[in-house]
């Protein structure tokens, strides 16, 4: 489908925009939302382009920035926190070799943060794209990157 | 015909990786061979709440978790488990630790005593995806009768009576919030479920939607039949992909046989829902922000009062109730209020679900009457602070709840338990902190929680969060003054006051609450001592952490 398709697969009212934004983002390979993207969903809701802009960077879930193919989400509550999340965290910048918010050379991961991912039975816990990962430590966190590394074509 | 046993299968991508699929095969075999298809129904579940532990089963209404399972231990579990009823327990999941813990449960009954009271008794023992099995445990029966021999007040009349307080957090009284939009004038009103779950340590709305969907509607349709509300949302999080996708099936099959849509049952009530997804924004919570997103707009509060019972969703007066409130109106309509006071306390009747986790040796969920005490709840369900050691602290009601020392523990988890020692129930969480928790790194943690999450279209909580998350690493790094001490407090009551929706309040009752029960540690945090030996005092490291912190979010 087309981006203009998919905009078009919603009734044109304002309380559809975070569902079209949902889903012109999760037809995209870069996992983001494109400047002509959001001014096609704008015109088609005629909404200010601007206020499209800006209701697509309040949500953590929408990136107006390129990303990787896999968005591993790191939970960073304190339920979390408490059971060794900040560990995690460091272990997963050091072990993909980027920043928080930054994509991997090879486009695969981009790192970033989650306030709470509401799987706090299992902290430390992670999402990769829309799958949880939980009662995380060193060796399971590489292994479990290592497993989606090796699934690339 | 509906199954005597459910059987819940983790299908996560760790566990098909392990063989989940596998095993699914050689189990349906098996029980395609004894004859037991029908009776024995296998249900998939992307989150069993346990994570890593290889091909997991969970196994109803014994509440049996297997782990680790081979394809050849499907035929055993058939024959000695299903059949027999002795359940293998050399397949159990866990350390024997917890494996204790599960027999002494079960012998004490709190399985059985804690869940299907009210509102949990249907998860884990109907399929979420099946309305005939929603309908065999008295589904609907509810709705079906007010339509049919009922009149709104008179439901509105039961909810009231039934003393039922809102489960979101707040504790106000639900059938007060129905009366306020049934007597507010207009022709158009709405209904909203709060499925915004994003209160950490919470996460008792997702096991409610993705285990009893139905519930959750027919909750929603009476909430509609009372208020004179012809429409109804359901705004999920973003984040609950397994919950958005089984309310839209639960929705579909509803609307198919009449129990939503136009003419609910060939009566003249109508009343049609919607799924609202949300996309990552812990204000969306609040329900005026959770109404502007729902409208589609950034998510920032609105200037209460006007309270969205008159003036909510497009101006109109609109119900917005937590997913568990709902969740307890059916069988409060079916069993009548006396039957539900006869749970709880006579301020705050009913049962709650409580969430322990932390350093417990069994983190999860129950069911329990709010007459419950804080130590029960630790000790017997939680089965006590994990690796023996000593309980240091617990935080009550998520993450804006206070942080007590062990001093509460005899407190009954009521909506007004906590209130003198400045608490609050909340949201029903308990995190449990053991001996090795440093009370000023968990502080810092939960403030910078806020920070990420302020809105920032209000000064005081935009800047005052900022501020409370540098005076906080002042402890943490060494660079505090005792004053510090006292600043953070005005801070914090600063925002309490001037802050414009209950986010920017939120930091102050944890940090009082820390520092009244702790404020020795964070004197020694000013002379450099960290008595859990957390805090590194490496200036650097730690602005360094703050700036990564900043960054991650400004993207």
């Amino acid at each position: 489908m087309t981006t203009r398709q998919i905009v078009r697969s919603l009734e044109p009212t304002q309380d559809n925009l975070l569902a079209i934004l949902h889903r012109v983002q999760n037809d995209s390979t870069r996992n983001f939302l494109d400047e002509p993207e959001i001014r096609e969903v704008a015109d088609y809701l005629e909404l200010p382009y601007s206020f499209v802009y800006g209701v697509a960077t309040f949500y953590s879930m929408f990136s107006v920035q390129p990303r990787g193919r896999h968005v591993v989400r790191v939970c960073a509550s304190p339920p979390c926190h408490l059971m060794g999340g900040r560990t995690i965290r460091d272990e997963l910048r050091e072990y993909l070799g980027v920043e928080f918010g930054d994509t991997t050379e090879d486009g695969l991961f981009t790192l970033e943060m989650s306030s709470c991912l509401g799987t706090c039975g299992i902290a430390p816990a992670m999402m990769i794209d829309g799958e949880i990962y939980g009662n995380l430590d060193g060796v399971r966190l590489r292994e479990i990157i290592d497993r989606k590394r090796r699934e690339e074509p | 015909m509906i199954p005597l046993m459910h059987v819940i299968l983790d299908v996560s991508e760790e566990a098909v990786k392990a063989g989940a699929r596998e095993f699914q095969e050689v189990l349906e075999a098996k029980l395609r061979k004894e004859f037991l298809s029908e009776d024995v129904r296998i249900l998939e579940s992307a989150n069993l709440g346990v994570s890593g532990r290889g091909v997991c089963l969970l196994v109803y209404p014994d509440e049996v978790y297997y782990g680790n399972l081979k394809p050849g231990d499907a035929a055993r579990i058939v024959e000695q488990h299903f059949i027999n009823g002795k359940p293998v327990e050399e397949l159990f999941l866990g350390s024997p630790e917890t494996r204790r813990l599960m027999e002494w449960r079960r012998k004490e009954g709190i399985i059985k005593k804690g869940r299907g009271r009210v509102v949990l008794d249907n998860v884990g023992a109907v399929d979420p995806e099946s309305l005939s099995e929603y309908r065999s445990r008295d589904g609907f029966k509810a709705l079906e009768e007010a339509v049919r021999n009922g009149t709104p007040e008179g439901v509105l009349e039961t909810v009231k009576e039934s003393g039922l307080r809102g489960r979101g957090g707040a504790g106000f009284p639900t059938g007060m919030k129905w009366e306020a939009v049934k007597d507010a004038p207009g022709d158009r009103k709405y209904v909203i479920c709060n499925a915004d779950e994003g209160e950490p340590g919470t996460f008792k709305d997702r096991i409610l939607l993705e285990g009893d969907p139905f519930r959750i509607l027919e909750a929603m349709a009476l909430a509609g039949y009372a208020t004179g509300a012809r429409e109804g949302f359901v705004y999920v999080r973003g984040e609950y992909r397994t919950s958005i996708d089984r309310l839209e099936n639960a929705i579909r099959l509803s609307r198919d046989a009449g129990y939503l849509g136009p003419n609910v049952l060939g009566s003249s009530f109508s009343f049609e829902v919607k799924v609202k997804e949300g996309a990552g924004a812990y204000i969306c919570g609040e329900e005026t922000a959770l109404i502007e997103s729902l409208e589609g707009k950034r998510g920032t509060p609105r200037l209460k009062p006007p309270y969205p019972t008159t003036e909510g969703l497009w101006g109109r007066p609109t119900v917005v109730n937590n997913v568990e409130t709902l969740a307890n109106v059916p069988p409060i309509l079916r069993n009548g209020a006396a039957w539900f006071r006869q749970f709880g306390t006579e301020r705050s009747p009913g049962t709650k679900i409580y969430l322990i986790i932390g350093h417990v040796v069994s983190p999860g969920l129950v069911e329990m009457e709010t007459t419950t005490s804080l130590r029960e709840l630790i000790y017997g369900f939680g089965g006590g602070i994990r690796g023996r050691r000593r309980l240091k602290a617990v935080q009550v009601g998520g993450s804006s709840g206070g942080i007590f020392d062990p001093s509460v523990l005899d407190e009954a988890m009521h909506f007004d338990a906590l209130k003198e020692k400045g608490g609050i129930l909340g949201s029903g969480s308990m995190l449990v902190m053991d001996e090795t928790t440093c009370i000023v790194d968990m502080v810092h943690g939960i403030l910078n929680f806020f920070l990420h999450e302020s809105c920032g279209s209000c000064v005081p909580c935009r800047i005052g969060n900022e501020r409370l998350v540098r005076a906080v690493n002042g402890f943490r790094t060494g660079s505090a003054r005792m004053s510090d001490i006292d600043l953070l407090e005005e801070i914090a009551s600063a925002m309490k006051v001037a802050s414009y929706c209950a986010l920017g309040q939120s930091p102050y009752l944890p940090l009082a609450t820390a520092i009244r029960y702790f404020r020795e540690e964070f004197a020694e945090h000013v002379n450099g001592k960290c008595r859990a030996g957390v805090c590194r005092f490496n200036v650097l490291k730690e602005r360094q952490e703050a700036q990564r912190w900043m960054l991650a979010m400004s993207r």
